[in-house]
């Protein structure tokens, strides 16, 4: 029996984490210094999403992958050229606003309309992969507005592994309290995945994947799509960034287990 | 070990392609620049009909081993004359961190704290000036009356090349004509036939292997680098690009031409205080401080933040040079601190500059490839300026494809010469190269005669220059013999590096006298803080080391150790057993160690390879 998929990712893009983030109110509500000018890269956890959904559609013959991101069309092309090289995708691009602060129902209808608009896309096929929350930014619920936009009432969270069987059912571990998973069954697709870190490696850059990819990604960015996020749909009481604190210290003298028993003081302490 | 990518024997995937880039800097974006504008003027141009695809557009890729394309590494002003013409309705409004150059001024830094290396007849004129204090010469600087012609970059750019490179990317990208991959360094070029100096042939570039263990050898995940055969191969790889480097030793340089006059570039970009009273715009060169060899400059960007580094030359003899620390006295000084001491760090970077300009120019064209940019001899050191000559060197080659692609002719060693080179020869990029090819002949004589010497090239246009033998990169590096000072200071850093913790580069610089850095946390970090500002050092797993000491004996006995002393990021650390190690992890690309081994197999190289490798500094706003 064939268990051809139709697997869509939703990513966005977040600034490259090892930037230095400044956070600052803006004329359209909170946003990052210079964020246009920081080198951006897949929201880490919607990339995991898209290195298992190729996975998946590489043991599945006949499937296809679409990944759907919406920010603004140059930091797409920005991110796709790194992107690109690693699993072979269609691009669905929304050109949108720089930023996770918009309402997350807003852009949960904007990436629904998009996945709507995908030409050939079988409902009955369907797998809605994305990351369980951002790295960065974001309300982590766009992911099941969208699954419920779409109808789709099997939606699983956490998510590290699917494993397909013949019939077209499948076994999902999603993370649970404890370092434990929960282990769930469904029928079948159509279903939503918010995926965790899954088991995967990042895949190796192969320029043939990459040239490939291409053909119908500059294209896709060029006819791209433009949502307008109402910006003023929501408003922000305070917005922080993840305190971060650096104190370098060299210690010749403590030993290993002295070390580690600090490090768990630290961690544990209450900033 | 120094061929570690020619000893997998496996079967390789292959690709054809039409143009093939190695590196993608300011050369290469002038390059794709010059070919995508055609192309945008006229897509249904036979000329673009790809040779290797026929039906299909031209096949143009360009492989960069940085992980993102706005993570080049350096602030610059440039006159820009190339990059204008190019783009001749540029606004720098467009680009971000570019401003127009409003101001221009020359000091010359006294030592206020006399712990630099002078000559007497220095130490003689720094009195004479000093007696000047209140008068011409305030916070310790004396600021030139006047700025020479050959110096100058008005109508000019205050650029990040980062920036700049992001932003010619993206234009390029969207034409869909190029592919611009990052994340995929080129680890050899793939040679034809029987090489000589009169016979060069390229066939494409084999890109680095992934899944190998330190060494190269395969591992989890192995996957062989592909060949990617090119009708035309563009090397525009740098100074320290691995392509350019396997050219040059394959093919041997023009007689009498050598890799032999380099220098660190290291900067930081420092957000200045709100209540900052430098305008963008503004350029400052300097010359004096932190050692009477060492130039310096501070250009302000738009939104308060300015550039402002130093670069430490390979003339500067002393093998315990080093540059963080440095560039750390440097920003104090006095005629500096007045503007950044409340500023905020907000990253930092550093990179090796190829200062042989002409004498250096490897051979440009053979059948299949040419060289452009700073690898191919084009920067002038004269007016300190490499950006806008690499730029139009790419402009160049640009226009002879273009005209090779009309006549229908092949990209053979002759047409590129008679197009590329000819341009080439006939540019204002080769008259000002011809025009600084001595001028920093006097500097191997000392500061004074540097100065001397420069000036006279720079006010004859070169017609006058002071003559010099210039000895390879690891001749320039004074040994350190048992008993002297260098010795003792080296000894006494050492202990320092070893007991403590500390750099080896930062315990140098405090055996040698100059005062601790009073850490603010803010804009006087440690090194290892600057290194996780503004950006952080990226290595994707699964590629080898791409630096390679090559006769571990030399560096065991290695009394010098200038190689750590000038790891830009302390990726070379000083071993137990005073052997250098290497941590590609920590790696900023900068290639100093490629020309700061004092130790050479064959007379002119180190004792350490540059090999290509993925990553480096990952930092936006450089």
């Amino acid at each position: 029996m064939s268990n051809s998929l139709h697997i869509v990712v939703c990513a966005g893009i977040v600034p490259d984490p090892l930037q230095t983030l400044e956070p600052l109110a803006t004329p359209t509500g909170p946003g990052l210094k210079n964020e246009m000018v920081l080198p951006a890269v897949l929201d880490p956890w919607a990339a995991s999403a898209l290195y298992e959904a190729a996975a998946l559609a590489a043991k599945n013959p006949g499937s296809k992958l679409w990944l759907v991101a919406l920010g603004p069309k140059a930091k797409l092309q920005q991110v796709m050229m790194t992107v690109a090289q690693k699993v072979a995708f269609e691009l669905v691009p929304v050109d949108g606003p720089i930023g996770g602060f918009p309402d997350a129902h807003a852009t949960a209808a904007a990436l629904s309309s998009a996945i709507e608009s995908i030409a050939g896309l079988d409902h009955t096929k369907l797998l809605l992969f994305g990351g369980w929350e951002s790295a960065s930014r974001g309300a982590g619920v766009t992911l099941q507005l969208i699954g419920e936009r779409l109808g789709i009432v099997d939606q699983f969270f956490g998510v590290d592994e699917i494993s397909l069987r013949e019939d077209g059912s499948f076994e999902v571990l999603e993370r649970v309290e404890g370092g434990k998973h929960q282990v769930s069954k469904c029928a079948g697709t159509p279903a939503v995945l918010g995926w965790a870190t899954g088991n995967l490696a990042e895949p190796r850059n192969n320029p043939q994947v990459g040239m490939a990819n291409m053909r119908t990604i500059m294209p896709a960015l060029q006819k791209a799509q433009t949502a307008k996020l109402d910006a003023n749909s929501l408003s922000y009481v305070s917005v922080n960034l993840p305190r971060q604190q650096r104190e370098t210290r060299v210690e010749k003298n403590m030993t290993p287990d002295e070390i580690a028993a600090e490090l768990v003081d630290w961690l544990g302490k209450d900033f | 070990m120094s061929e570690p990518f020619d000893h997998i024997e496996t079967d390789r995937q292959t690709m054809e392609v039409d143009i093939a880039c190695a590196g993608f800097g300011p050369a290469t974006g002038g390059f794709l620049t010059t070919l995508t504008e055609a192309w945008n003027r006229n897509p249904a141009d036979p000329a673009f009909e790809s040779r290797v695809t026929p039906g299909m557009p031209l096949q143009v890729v360009c492989y960069e081993r940085a992980d993102d394309l706005a993570a080049g590494v350096s602030g610059v002003v440039t006159r820009a004359q190339g990059i204008r013409a190019s783009f001749p309705a540029l606004d720098p409004a467009q680009i971000p961190m570019a401003a127009a150059v409003k101001q221009e001024r020359i000091f010359y830094l006294l030592d206020p704290i006399g712990a630099s290396k002078r000559s007497a007849l220095l130490r003689f004129g720094d009195f004479l000036l000093g007696l000047g204090r209140g008068r011409w010469v305030k916070d310790d600087a004396f600021e030139l009356p006047w700025a020479p012609a050959f110096l100058h970059k008005h109508g000019g750019l205050i650029l990040s090349i980062g920036q700049f490179n992001q932003w010619v990317a993206s234009q390029l990208m969207a034409s869909g004509f190029v592919q611009i991959w990052p994340g995929m360094p080129a680890a050899a070029p793939i040679f034809s036939g029987v090489a000589s100096a009169q016979h060069r042939g390229v066939t494409g570039l084999r890109l680095a292997d992934q899944g190998v263990d330190k060494l190269g050898a395969p591992a989890d995940g192995f996957m062989a680098g592909m060949d990617v055969h090119a009708q035309l191969t563009v090397v525009g790889d740098g100074p320290v690009g691995a392509i350019g480097q396997q050219l040059d030793r394959h093919f041997g340089l023009p007689h009498g031409h050598a890799h032999r006059e380099w220098a660190l570039g290291m900067k930081f970009v420092i957000e200045l205080p709100e209540d900052t009273p430098l305008e963008a715009g503004t350029v400052w060169h300097t010359f004096g401080f932190p050692e009477p060899e060492i130039f310096g400059f501070l250009y302000v960007h738009p939104e308060r933040l300015a550039s402002v580094g130093i670069f430490v030359p390979s003339w500067l003899g002393n093998p315990q040079r080093t540059v963080y620390r440095y560039l750390q006295h440097y920003i104090q000084h006095p005629a500096l601190w007045r503007y950044l001491k409340d500023g905020t760090l907000r990253s930092w970077g550093a990179k090796s500059l190829e200062e042989s300009g002409k004498h250096g120019e490897p051979f440009l064209t053979g059948d299949g490839f040419a060289r452009i940019g700073e690898g191919s001899g084009s920067t002038n050191m004269l007016t300190g300026s490499g950006v806008d000559e690499a730029w139009t060197t790419g402009v160049e080659l640009g226009e002879a494809v273009l005209d090779l692609l009309r006549a229908g002719l092949p990209f053979s060693q002759e047409n590129l010469a008679e197009t590329y080179e000819k341009r080439r020869r006939a540019s204002w990029v080769e008259q000002g190269a011809l025009q600084a090819q001595n001028a920093r002949n006097g500097f191997h004589k000392g500061f004074v005669r540097g100065l001397i010497g420069m000036g006279l090239a720079g006010l004859t246009s070169g017609r006058f220059s002071l003559g010099a033998q210039i000895p390879p990169a690891p001749r320039q590096i004074r040994s350190t013999q048992p008993g002297s000072q260098a010795d003792l200071d080296l000894r006494k850093a050492t202990v320092l590096a070893l007991e403590n913790g500390r750099p080896l580069h930062d315990a140098l610089m405090s055996a040698r006298g100059w005062p601790e850095i009073a850490y603010d946390g803010r804009l006087l970090v440690t090194h290892q803080d600057a290194l996780l500002m503004g950006g952080k050092v990226q290595a994707m797993p699964g590629y080898a080391d791409h630096v390679v000491f090559l006769d571990r004996r030399h560096c065991i006995s290695c009394r010098e150790k200038t190689c750590i002393a000038m790891c830009s990021g302390q990726a070379i650390t000083l071993g137990p057993d005073s052997e250098p190690v290497f941590e590609r992890e920590k790696c900023v690309h900068c290639g100093a160690c490629l020309w700061n081994c004092p130790h050479s197999p064959d007379g002119e190289r180190g004792n350490i390879e540059f090999h290509a490798g993925s990553g480096g500094l990952h930092s936006g706003e450089n």
